[in-house]
């Protein structure tokens, strides 16, 4: 007889002592892992790992444990390459995933290291100094020519290119309704305008209770266009046309009928029910020439607001980025391979990109090669787990920092990366009422904010340490990182120094 | 009736006229000379009819949300680009990604229309995007369709070697919405994800009613296009990409 079961990845171990059969965790499992029979039975089978019966458990009677497949050790055959073969061999497609890359490659954040001020040059307190965050995203002239106001003061010349300000140097990633729900996207949006940041919406057009949080959005145009119309455009403070993702460079997007609710089909303007596909390219643009193109489509629909061309890292992605900039947009947002997605294909997600730390420093660089460099604000993604992540990725040339995963994890998310199925526990990668609705966005809100205002203290601290008080000064300034463990080739690619040097 | 000569104009302060003047209320505007000048009713809103003598540029009536926009004359590539409500009647021949994404409207050209022509056209609610092209088209018509209606007509003079009304790949991911060609077309060249259908007494309907507007405005014979029996093609499937995953 052969298997027709995969065997269960995590044990739900539920200490009967301790349990009182509440049944607490029968209504807060996404996946339906527990039934009742005379006292509380899991099916182990189905457990995701999410945590969500083990915080709402009253008793804390409940563990999950990593379950020992003790399969012979085997360097080559992994325990996934087996599963992942029986689960295809079971039932076939590709295998699709939730989430970033979570694949062992190497991280190069934590191969750089910051530098600090001793002796010779005075470090600078935080605490009492004020130290500059405020981030303006757009083209900047190449140069400027003032005015002196005759009562004082300076006045410019020629006014600035349209420029998006953010008072931390964060975007919360494109996440489109549809991938993530409403909650989850209202609890993003305030936060962005309690921080005085932006989110962006993501390629499945902006719902109605979003249009107030205008000043705080930038809306996504995608190769599906879902959602794009007129008001839609003019609603947040840019455009941003969506060419890549980190998580699926190169292919499209496909929202399966199921999670296409009522609302969800108003925002997208398709019928309900239906597959949301979004085609691989967009197919108005095959060239620069094309992206062109679209740039000025939008900045003529929205009298000439900021436009962000977001890309995939990719092998050859200076070379790309040169030509974006030359299309003309204002913002140009590379996402790394280890960017967070609601659902790709496994094959992509893990084997497809590279890295955001050498895409940033190759495309910092090249466009500082062909002196365009400020005719474009970079903005990095893919990874971004930590302040410190944040703080190299603008030493190494980041403007700003688009988070995805980072701005989740406070509304509950323990990356168990299912969001594909629609499950999820915490009422964020999903539609179906009875779990969005365990997402307060307002609650949601709080916590979001709590965690950017510490990495924005945080960043602070590095800046006082640093002796410098103003982001600016960071932007861009490799010679304050050193890298450990690393190989020439890549220190070069990176521009940093090895740690001791 | 405001007349604009474009010639010599880029098109940000053609553009920047035609908005002024339809916020003003003008709701007839000819523009003389156009010659290339892109984005032409680009996200524009109102009741108001553009009369374009020459050729406008790429991008015409992108995103735009209810006027209508006769050329007399040839049209570039990527006419009503994700539009949403409106008209674009074309007197000539226009280029590449005609309709793409449109989710309302009526876009009518006279003569052959590009490649990719109707791509990822969707329906929502009453809106229903109509492509009339009375000429012949080129690969990928109808790719990744969503919803809405396209006719090709090939009505063009006699060509030799003879063309197909439509080249190959046609309705390759289309999973809403329906194809009506004037006439047949090689098996070998229809998409997998398509297949010929029944004409209803509804399509007739339906077709009768889109070409009688049609036609009216490009001064056609309606009788003389219904001469030829039309052949209607739809999607095998709303979801034709679900079993390709594993989860």
């Amino acid at each position: 007889m052969m298997k027709d079961t995969l065997p269960a990845e995590f044990f739900v171990d539920v200490d009967h002592r301790r349990c009182v059969r509440c049944k607490r965790c029968i209504q807060n499992c996404g996946f339906s892992v527990y039934s009742f029979a005379d006292g509380i039975v899991p099916d182990h089978s189905k457990c995701v790992a999410c945590h969500r019966c083990v915080t709402y458990c009253p008793q804390q009677a409940i563990r999950i444990e990593h379950r020992p497949l003790a399969f012979r050790q085997n360097a080559n055959w992994s325990t996934q390459h087996i599963l992942d073969i029986w689960r295809q061999s079971l039932a076939p497609g590709m295998l699709l995933t939730g989430m970033g890359n979570d694949l062992p490659y190497p991280i190069l954040w934590d191969h750089l290291l910051i530098d600090a001020c001793q002796v010779t040059n005075p470090s600078i307190d935080p605490l009492r100094e004020p130290m500059e965050l405020r981030t303006y995203l757009g083209k900047k002239p190449d140069l400027v020519s003032i005015l002196k106001k005759p009562e004082g003061g300076f006045l410019l010349k020629e006014a600035l290119p349209p420029q998006i300000r953010l008072e931390v140097p964060f975007i919360l990633s494109a996440m489109s309704y549809g991938s993530i729900s409403l909650n989850a996207q209202k609890a993003m949006a305030m936060t962005a305008q309690e921080l005085g940041i932006v989110m962006n919406c993501g390629e499945g057009g902006l719902h109605k209770d979003l249009y107030p949080y205008g000043q705080n959005i930038v809306v996504q145009v995608a190769s599906g266009r879902f959602g794009v119309h007129r008001e839609y455009l003019n609603a947040g403070v840019g455009t941003e046309i969506k060419i890549g993702q980190g998580a699926k460079p190169g292919i499209g997007g496909h929202l399966p009928g199921e999670k296409v609710s009522l609302e969800v089909s108003q925002t997208r303007m398709i019928p309900m029910g239906t597959d949301a596909l979004s085609p691989a390219p967009h197919h108005d643009i095959y060239s620069i020439e094309d992206l062109r193109l679209l740039i000025y489509a939008l900045k003529e629909a929205t009298d000439y607001k900021p436009v962000s061309v977001k890309i995939a890292a990719v092998h050859n992605v200076a070379a790309i980025s040169s030509g974006i900039v030359r299309a003309g947009a204002d913002i140009l947002h590379i996402d790394g391979f280890r960017g967070g997605t609601g659902a790709a294909p496994s094959i992509i997600r893990n084997h497809v990109g590279i890295p955001i730390e050498l895409a940033l420093a190759a495309v910092d660089d090249r466009l500082r090669q062909e002196g365009i460099r400020n005719q474009v604000s970079l903005v990095a993604a893919g990874g971004i787990r930590s302040s410190a992540d944040a703080a190299k990725a603008i030493a190494l040339g980041a403007d700003a920092v688009a988070l995805g995963t980072a701005a989740l994890i406070p509304f509950g998310c323990n990356v168990c990366q299912r969001c594909h199925t629609g499950n999820c526990s915490w009422g964020i990668a999903t539609q179906k009422p009875e779990l969005v609705r365990r997402l307060d966005p307002e609650v949601g809100a709080e916590r979001l904010t709590n965690l950017l205002s510490s990495w924005a203290l945080e960043i602070k601290e590095v800046l006082g340490a640093l002796g410098i008080n103003a982001l600016e000064s960071l932007r861009g300034n490799r010679e304050r990182l050193r890298g450990i463990g690393l190989d020439s080739q890549t220190l070069e690619i990176l521009g940093v120094k090895p740690a001791g040097r | 009736m405001l007349r604009i000569d474009a010639g010599g104009l880029h098109y940000r302060e053609l553009n920047h006229l035609i908005r002024q003047a339809v916020a003003e209320g003008e709701s007839e505007i000819v523009l003389d000379q156009v010659n290339g000048q892109r984005y032409i009713g680009d996200g524009l809103q109102g009741n108001v009819t553009i009369r374009i003598k020459g050729t406008p540029g790429q991008d015409l009536a992108a995103f735009m949300d209810g006027p209508t926009i006769r050329v007399e004359g040839n049209a570039q590539d990527a006419v009503a680009n994700t539009m949403n409500l409106g008209k674009v009647i074309i007197s000539g021949q226009a280029g590449d990604v005609l309709g793409y994404a449109m989710r309302g409207g009526k876009l009518y050209v006279a003569k052959d229309a590009g490649y990719r022509i109707g791509i990822h056209m969707k329906s929502y609610r009453s809106q229903v995007p109509v492509i009339i092209i009375g000429g012949k088209v080129g690969d990928f018509l109808g790719e990744y369709m969503a919803g809405g209606v396209l006719m090709v007509l090939g009505m063009t003079e006699e060509e030799f070697p003879p063309r197909p009304l439509a080249g190959d790949y046609l309705g390759v991911g289309m999973h809403g919405g329906a194809i009506y060609l004037r006439g047949t077309i090689d098996p070998d060249q229809i998409g997998k994800e398509i297949s010929p259908a029944e004409m209803s007494e509804e399509d007739h309907r339906l077709l009768r009613k889109e070409l009688a507007e049609f036609c009216q405005d490009m001064g056609w014979d309606l009788e003389k296009v219904l001469e030829v029996p039309f052949l209607k093609l739809v999607p095998i499937s709303h979801r034709p990409y679900g079993g390709h995953y594993s989860y």
